[in-house]
């Protein structure tokens, strides 16, 4: 195993990391500001990718699509919101668990009926469809690259949008005590329903960057949608930070796990063994990891309040 | 108080009245597939191919009157297992079939033809059913679940290639795959990957592979995870120096459209396609277009298939499903012109056919489908048949 | 005047009792009558639901403990059904030690006890979290479960496990539907009887403490880790029996069994039926299967009316069809 493939498997392993950390950001910052779990944060993906795919697809351009979705995702969730999140913020988060689990079912089957049962296409952008050299010998395609860039560049927005803004102010204010801010005076409403649209528009965002990697079809949004709980679980809850690096974590941890695993397994047992026994613990490995950081933290890595 | 608890009994006596059987005369056909959520464009194939059978009848089979009960498993084996309850005890159908998914078909069969009712698999033919476990009652019309991987694996060691990549999800049907592929391939293996399974993201099986430096990549990832593989296979640039080989359920025509360029140009092995010269799968092409708007996938040919199979065998017994053996043997011989051509039955009650190298490309109206290019295996049988005791 | 209404209240709640234990009774030889013997394997599946679903109400509804893993006890208990069975087919030895077996009296309290003391490991190390920390560490021990399960080759892995017949008990015949439904009334019962009584004894005063102000049961001495890791036990231990009961009454046992989804339809069935009732979850379970049961005949797009239902009855329904069934001012 040369050092240039750990170096390369380290890279999409970040990659993966920083394609989480989209979507764990807005779950996150629901979570932090109005103590909502959202589950359905899974199907906002789902979303902005079908209607960036869609728009792609009419206009012929990759980022009339991407442009699409995040309004899009960000008016689904809004409306989401308003009708009937908003109802659960002072409930029990077992509440929000059932309620917007049936929210899954009900976008999932939406989808479905309105673009129906069968993935749909979308391409990367013609720009971005070479590759880079950047280990050498090993040529990484340039669409990971701009998604890691893309990543790298919401994450110091959000970072100068919480500490540097007036909004930012208000979001911190309110996710230390609401009750506080609503006597000052802030429509909390409002902003609650801005900083969820804010969450949404970002995982449709992460949807919309994902349509030309990931099969665009419906329940797109579950399987990520447990890796984005692992993710902001493992950086605590509400804490940006903690998903920043939560999702790294998680990035390498799985993407380490599933590359070298096997390899590392074969030199203790036979290869069938040493095959299967990895592959396994290589599906496992982020919830070991996030059970370990719990035993050790239980409230996870950058605890936000309390 | 009263009356809340007779509405509990109206509840329950209400959900109790709903699948009301009905029909004198005829046969009743129970399809258990999957309708709904991930997976469900299978089974909406493999329905679609089956009304088609028997529309074009007039809703008759072989000159019989036929009613269908289709249900939705949302691939869960469990709700599989209930509406196959449901279907033998309470619809009392003849014949079923419908199921798109070993493990629900592994749910499901053996009690169902255990108790003397006939299944036809229009789809998952997992091993333990053609061998250990076979059943009289039990009929296979699309293939043993290794059959495709053989192929390929044969197809494979033809062009010479000798250091291969394989790659399947970690589960029972993935590693039948690999098994089966190197049943046929015996050269160099440059590396054997289990994915976990519904994995989205393959940047690191793809480095492995790279650097693992192989002349071919044969891998079985069907569904969502094909698709996903597939684009970024070829956005690692990988797809002009590395080719890649896979079954044909990676490259049905459910599959292509989300895929686009990146499947161009790559071989599968399947049992039919559309371009199969006959009579039976010329009007099946063409009446499934005119019906559905869409180009039939394999599943869509199957599921016609397990159609006008049933079909042969009422004719033969006229509709009279009383002497199941006359019926069984009408069905082991299936006499009805496969839209796939040669099609008879093994002695496991699992095909004997032809199979074929496909290949992507995109037809005048740009679309993307396949083309047949070459027959890797004439009258090709299983290998589990000979553990199949009846 | 205090008394009169009590009166009444009970006997409400004592007349949807008996009625709900009537109509279990006397279901099977009705279903039987109408020729329509899908319904006693359909109730089966309720009453075996109804026990998982009221295990989990134990740590739910009493303890306070939001588990999304629930369904890892379910699965398990049906494993050591569908392992043991597959041996005792085979006349060989489970890890070459034990012997496998289809005998329910071995093999049901063998899951029991498997699932109970997974749910102990489970529990000793989720139960250092709480809130939603809990709720996720749940959920993924469960997928951990799942993708081991998956993988493992040697019982189907994903395919999961056929089994050829049902579980055992000398002098019944457990392959008939109405015999087996009645072992699971019988059993179902047997756990409410004991569930009430566990939930009114000091142990359960305790649990319920401990969800209303667990610094306070701290401050009056009570090791309250101790006393929610021993409720988190049992209810893994029932709901293995549930997974037991499933695996036979089925025959079949599968990872799917405690995919994350299950997980989620045994929370829901608590909700619909009622939290912290015990016998609501019943109810719970029976609204939820026959719901499925009716919607997936009537639509392929079911789920489409499940999810605005499941957010209705979180929304309005607070008290569950059994609140809802006894009457408002049974607050417990």
């Amino acid at each position: 195993m040369s050092t240039l493939l750990v170096l390369e498997q380290v890279l999409n392993g970040l990659q993966l990391g920083v394609m989480l950390f989209l979507l764990a950001a807005g779950l996150t910052l629901v979570f932090g500001i109005m103590d909502l779990i959202n589950l359905a944060h899974g199907s906002l993906y789902m979303v902005g990718a079908f209607v960036a795919a869609t728009v792609a697809q009419w206009t012929g351009s990759f980022m009339l699509g991407l442009l699409a979705a995040l309004p899009a995702a960000a008016l689904a969730g809004m409306a989401v919101e308003v009708v009937t999140l908003r109802h659960l913020y002072e409930r029990s988060h077992l509440d929000q668990v059932l309620a917007t689990f049936g929210l899954i079912l009900f976008f999932n089957e939406m989808v479905r009926i309105v673009w129906g049962p069968r993935a749909i296409f979308m391409d990367v952008p013609q720009a971005l469809s070479g590759t880079v050299e950047i280990v050498p010998g090993a040529p990484y395609p340039m669409y990971r690259l701009a998604i890691i860039l893309t990543g790298i560049a919401i994450a110091a927005f959000l970072y100068v949008l919480i500490t540097r803004t007036r909004v930012g102010m208000l979001i911190r204010a309110g996710a230390s005590n609401r009750e506080m801010i609503g006597a000052l005076g802030v429509n909390v409403k409002l902003l609650y329903t801005l900083v969820f649209g804010l969450g949404a528009a970002l995982a449709g965002l992460a949807g919309a960057m994902a349509g030309p990697i990931f099969a665009v079809e419906v329940g797109m949004g579950e399987g990520i949608l447990i890796l984005t709980f692992v993710v902001i679980v493992i950086g605590g809850i509400g804490s940006v930070r903690g998903a920043l690096v939560g999702a790294l974590l998680v990035g390498l941890v799985d993407t380490l796990g599933r590359a070298f695993l096997p390899t590392l397994l074969r030199l203790v047992a036979d290869p069938a063994t040493a095959d299967g026994v990895g592959a396994s613990l290589a599906s496992m490995s982020i919830y070991i990891l996030m059970a370990a950081v719990l035993i050790w933290r239980p409230r996870g890595l950058f605890p936000a309040y309390g | 108080m009263r009356r809340k608890i007779q509405f509990a009994f109206a509840v329950a006596a209400a959900a109790g009245l709903l699948p009301a059987p009905a029909l004198a005369d005829g046969i009743k056909i129970g399809m258990i597939t999957t309708l709904s959520g991930g997976g469900s464009s299978l089974g909406i194939d493999i329905r679609d191919g089956f009304d088609l059978a028997l529309k074009q009848g007039g809703g008759q089979l072989g000159g019989v009157q036929v009613e269908l009960i289709v249900s939705d498993d949302g691939r869960k084996p469990e709700t599989a297992k209930q509406i196959a309850d449901r279907m033998v005890k309470s619809d009392k159908v003849d014949i079923m079939t419908g199921i798109v998914w070993s493990n629900l078909a592994m749910a499901v069969v053996p009690a169902v033809t255990r108790g003397g009712t006939f299944y036809i698999s229009p789809n998952a033919g997992p091993s333990a059913l053609a061998g250990k476990m076979c059943n009289e009652n039990y009929f296979n019309v699309a293939w043993q679940n290794d059959n495709l991987h053989e192929a390929m694996g044969q197809h494979v060691a033809d062009k010479g290639y000798n250091n291969v990549y394989i790659m399947a999800p970690n589960y029972p049907a993935g590693r039948d795959a690999l098994a089966g592929f190197k049943r046929f391939y015996k050269g160099g293996i440059a590396g054997e990957v289990y994915t976990k399974l519904g994995q989205k993201d393959y940047a690191a099986e793809i480095s492995a592979l790279r650097a693992a430096k192989p002349d071919a990549v044969f891998f079985f990832l069907p569904g969502g995870m094909g698709i996903n593989f597939l684009k970024q296979y070829a956005q690692a640039g990988l797809k002009e120096s590395i080719p890649l080989f896979g079954p044909a359920f990676s490259f049905d025509e459910t599959i292509l459209k989300p895929v686009g360029d990146a499947a161009l140009g790559v071989f599968n092995s399947s049992q039919w396609n559309a371009d199969i010269e006959n009579a039976a799968n010329r009007a099946f092409v063409a009446d499934f277009i005119a019906e559905y708007g869409r180009r039939p996938s394999l599943y869509a040919s199957q599921g016609y298939d397990a159609a006008r199979l049933i079909g042969s065998a009422l004719a033969a017994v006229k509709g009279d499903m009383s002497d199941k053996s006359a019926f069984r043997l009408a069905l082991t011989k299936a006499e009805f012109e496969s839209v796939r051509g040669n099609f008879r039955f093994g002695a496991n009650h699992h095909p004997i056919q032809d199979i074929y190298v496909r290949q992507v490309y995109r037809d005048e109206n740009g679309e993307l489908t396949n083309k047949i290019v070459g027959k890797v295996f004439s009258d090709h049988q299983d290998a589990y048949a000979k553990d199949c005791i009846m | 005047m205090v008394e009169l209404p009590d009166i009444g209240r009970i006997s409400r709640r004592q007349a949807v009792h008996l009625g709900a234990l009537l109509f279990l009774l006397l279901m099977p030889p009705a279903a039987l009558a109408l020729d329509e013997p899908f319904y006693v394997s359909l109730g089966s599946r309720i009453l075996i639901y109804g026990l998982a679903a009221a295990s989990l109400d134990l740590i739910l509804g009493f303890g306070g403990m939001v588990s999304f893993g629930h369904a890892a006890f379910f699965g398990a208990g049906g494993y050591v059904v569908g392992i043991l069975f597959q041996h005792g087919f085979e006349g060989s030895d489970f890890l070459g030690l034990i012997p496998g077996s289809d005998a329910a009296l071995i093999v049901w309290p063998a899951a029991m006890l498997v699932a109970g003391l997974l749910a102990l490991a489970i529990g000793a190390v989720s139960l250092r979290t709480g809130g939603v920390y809990f709720i996720m560490i749940t959920l993924a021990f469960a997928q951990m479960l799942y993708f081991f399960f998956v993988s493992l080759e040697a019982y189907g892995g994903d395919d999961g496990l056929s089994l050829y017949g049902r579980s055992r008990i000398p002098g019944l015949d457990l392959s008939g539907d109405a015999t087996f439904y009645y072992i699971c009334l019988a059993l179902l019962l047997i756990f409410l009887g004991l569930g009430v009584r566990l939930t009114g004894s000091r142990f359960g005063m305790v649990v319920l403490g401990v969800r209303e102000n667990e610094r306070r049961m701290v401050a009056l001495g009570f090791p309250t880790y101790r006393y929610k890791l021993a409720c988190f036990s049992i209810a893994g231990a029932v709901a293995g029996l549930a997974g037991a009961l499933i695996a036979n009454q089925t025959e079949f046992v599968s990872p799917s069994l405690m995919h994350w989804t299950r997980s989620g339809e045994i929370l829901v069935m608590v909700i619909l039926g009622g939290m912290g009732t015990l016998l609501g979850p019943v109810f719970g379970a029976a609204a939820f299967l026959m719901l499925e049961e009716v919607l997936s005949t009537w639509t392929e797009h079911w789920m489409v009316v499940l999810g605005p239902v499941l957010i209705f009855v979180v929304l309005f329904a607070r008290r569950g069809i059994y609140g809802w069934l006894v009457g408002r001012e049974d607050e417990p």
